[in-house]
């Protein structure tokens, strides 16, 4: 069971986005608020690491299991602005929980078909020159229920296991030129160091194309649950390969289809065939104000907001139809548009306290556009599990609650 | 409502397009480079030098052919009582699954209504049990079973399935030469890159 923080905002939350909507809706009936302090009591002191303020709340979602160790827990989309997760709301995904290392002792070996085996520390890679890069990474699970037709009930649910952060660290293709790529390697298996070592095996072209070796997140260092002290950032690629707490590199010829290549993360076609390799994640958006568990307050103007992104390169166009596909209007892209990362895209609407249902769609920078629901079943059958991106809509009853509008 | 510029639509800026050419002469350059070596430019100096034994102690991971595959044997009688003590609590009795999955199928339950994905069913190579095994279970203590009993608990699995015989031992010869029902079962996403 998940355990959403949005479900039950959607409850508190309403008198406090009614009080929101006044200021732009000033014929409406107020709903009473929280009287305004008044400035002249002396503050708290300075601090040395900041906390948000008590008045907020928004929280990942966990997946609740009989293994917390090997568990997932996703972002609460509907609760973030612009288009960086804060670190501590970014979405995890673990085998084998999360490992207490000391960056002190913690190394790199890079081996295999390469001509100098060698052993990096993470003083030595941050000594290496460094790129700073937005990037989302998403579980390629993430949307998983959204194979069936109801989907799930709230933006955090049903999309909440992605995340964008600005990552910092040190190209890889640097790194495997200090230790030197032999003729005939074609893959790398990259390793972590957590309890079940989890490992995935990479493109060379991927490795020598964008791959980042990452120390830093959101302008410090990763969070034990990211990957402390080093992670892997395949741009683009499904999250799964963006091997966390990095310990090891092997360059190889083959992919070495180990178990979350092989029994996991392939999608299974109808004929009883499964896809492997699908690392790169489709283009995909959704809606994230309005969206499942919200409760619109007066009528009147409100922005729609949401998220696109797309693992082939920039997000160039979405569209935002508030009539369930009947019309569609182009939302703006708020600058700057990066690729493979989030981008924000929002358009004016004034709700005029009637139903609604919304839909976004986006396109990125290769003309492919994300597909309804129907598209991606003539494509892949029901049973692919993995890499949904299908059309997410949400209803606006006549009463301002937001519900799924699949349900 | 308010007008939106979108711009730069299947247009790349300057930059990008020449980011996107230097890329491309990497990846051509390093693709058609003399086959010793296809990046080679020690620039900076950092980082040792890995020693063989340090090598050989972190380089765990079992490829398909087995072909790294450690000493050691078990057959599927030995396997049970290994099963019994570290795998049932959370895999149920004789594989059938429990809190966690059964390991018991055929790849014929890969099609229709309610589709079954594990070992029997699914696994395209009898080394990944081995591998994985070895590298992450117990779940709650990884590494502490010694290589023989990866081995007899592997080579259980593969009985439970039908696809050895309870007296067989699995060894580094024999376990890469069963051949799993799904192995030819995965096919490279055929849309290629868009």
């Amino acid at each position: 069971m998940l355990k959403d923080a949005s479900s039950r905002r959607a409850f508190l939350g309403a008198g406090a986005l009614l009080g929101t909507a006044l200021g732009a809706c000033r014929t409406q009936e107020s709903a009473p608020a929280a009287e305004q302090q008044l400035p002249g009591l002396l503050g708290e002191p300075v601090r040395r690491y900041g906390a948000r303020s008590p008045h907020e709340t928004a929280a990942r979602a966990i997946r609740e299991t009989k293994t917390p160790e090997a568990s997932s827990s996703r972002t609460p989309l509907a609760d973030s602005y612009g288009t960086i997760t804060p670190s501590a709301l970014h979405f995890e995904r673990h085998h084998a929980g999360v490992p207490a290392i000391d960056p002190a002792g913690h190394k790199l070996l890079i081996h295999g078909l390469v001509d100098r085996p060698l052993i990096f520390s993470v003083e030595d890679i941050k000594r290496l020159p460094s790129v700073s890069q937005p990037h989302f990474i998403e579980c390629s699970g993430n949307s998983g229920g959204e194979w069936s037709p109801a989907g799930a009930p709230t933006v955090q649910l049903s999309h909440g296991l992605a995340g964008c952060s600005e990552w910092t660290g040190v190209p890889l293709k640097i790194l495997l030129a200090e230790a030197g790529v032999r003729g005939g390697a074609k893959w790398l298996l990259a390793e972590g160091a957590d309890a079940c070592k989890m490992q995935r095996s990479v493109t060379l072209e991927k490795a020598l194309d964008d791959a980042i070796v990452a120390y830093g997140q959101n302008g410090e260092a990763l969070r034990p649950e990211q990957g402390y002290p080093l992670r892997l950032v395949l741009p683009g690629w499904e999250g799964n390969v963006n091997v966390k707490w990095l310990r090891r590199i092997k360059l190889t010829a083959e992919p070495q289809y180990v178990k979350d290549e092989t029994s996991k993360y392939t999608e299974l076609m109808e004929d009883g065939k499964a896809w492997i390799f699908t690392l790169e994640m489709d283009a995909k958006s959704v809606i994230t104000s309005p969206s499942g568990g919200q409760a619109l307050g007066a009528r009147g103007y409100r922005e729609i907001s949401g998220l696109a992104w797309s693992g082939r390169g920039k997000i160039t166009r979405v569209e935002v139809s508030t009539d369930g596909g009947g019309s569609w209007t182009e939302a703006g892209l708020q600058e700057p548009v990066r690729t493979k990362a989030f981008t924000r895209f929002t358009l004016d609407w004034q709700w005029t306290g009637e139903e609604a249902v919304l839909l976004s769609r986006c396109r990125d920078e290769t003309g492919y556009v994300q597909p309804t629901l129907a598209e991606l079943i003539a494509e892949r059958g029901r049973k692919s599990v993995y890499h949904c991106n299908r059309i997410k809509g949400w209803k606006v009853a006549a009463d301002g609650s937001v519900s799924n509008a699949q349900a | 409502m308010r007008k939106h510029e979108t711009g730069g639509e299947l247009k790349m800026g300057r930059r990008a397009r020449a980011g996107e050419i230097l890329r491309r002469i990497t990846f051509w350059a390093a693709a058609l480079a003399p086959a010793a070596a296809v990046l080679s430019a020690q620039q900076y100096g950092l980082g040792r030098s890995a020693e063989p034994d340090e090598i050989e102690a972190w380089d765990i991971t079992i490829g398909p052919q087995g072909k790294e595959l450690p000493p050691g044997a078990g057959d599927a009688r030995e396997g049970a009582k290994v099963y019994e003590v570290r795998c049932k609590e959370c895999h149920g009795e004789a594989g059938a699954g429990g809190d966690q999955v059964g390991f018991i199928g055929k790849p014929e339950q890969l099609i229709g209504e309610k589709t079954v994905r594990n070992v029997g069913s699914f696994w395209p190579y009898a080394t990944t049990l081995f591998d994985y095994t070895r590298r992450a279970m117990p779940f709650d203590r990884p590494g502490t079973l010694t290589d023989g009993q990866i081995y007899a608990v592997t080579a259980y699995i593969l009985y439970l399935n039908g696809l050895v015989s309870e007296e067989e031992t699995m060894n580094a010869e024999t376990l890469p030469k069963v051949k799993m029902p799904n192995r030819g079962g995965f096919i490279r996403d055929p849309r290629g890159k868009r």
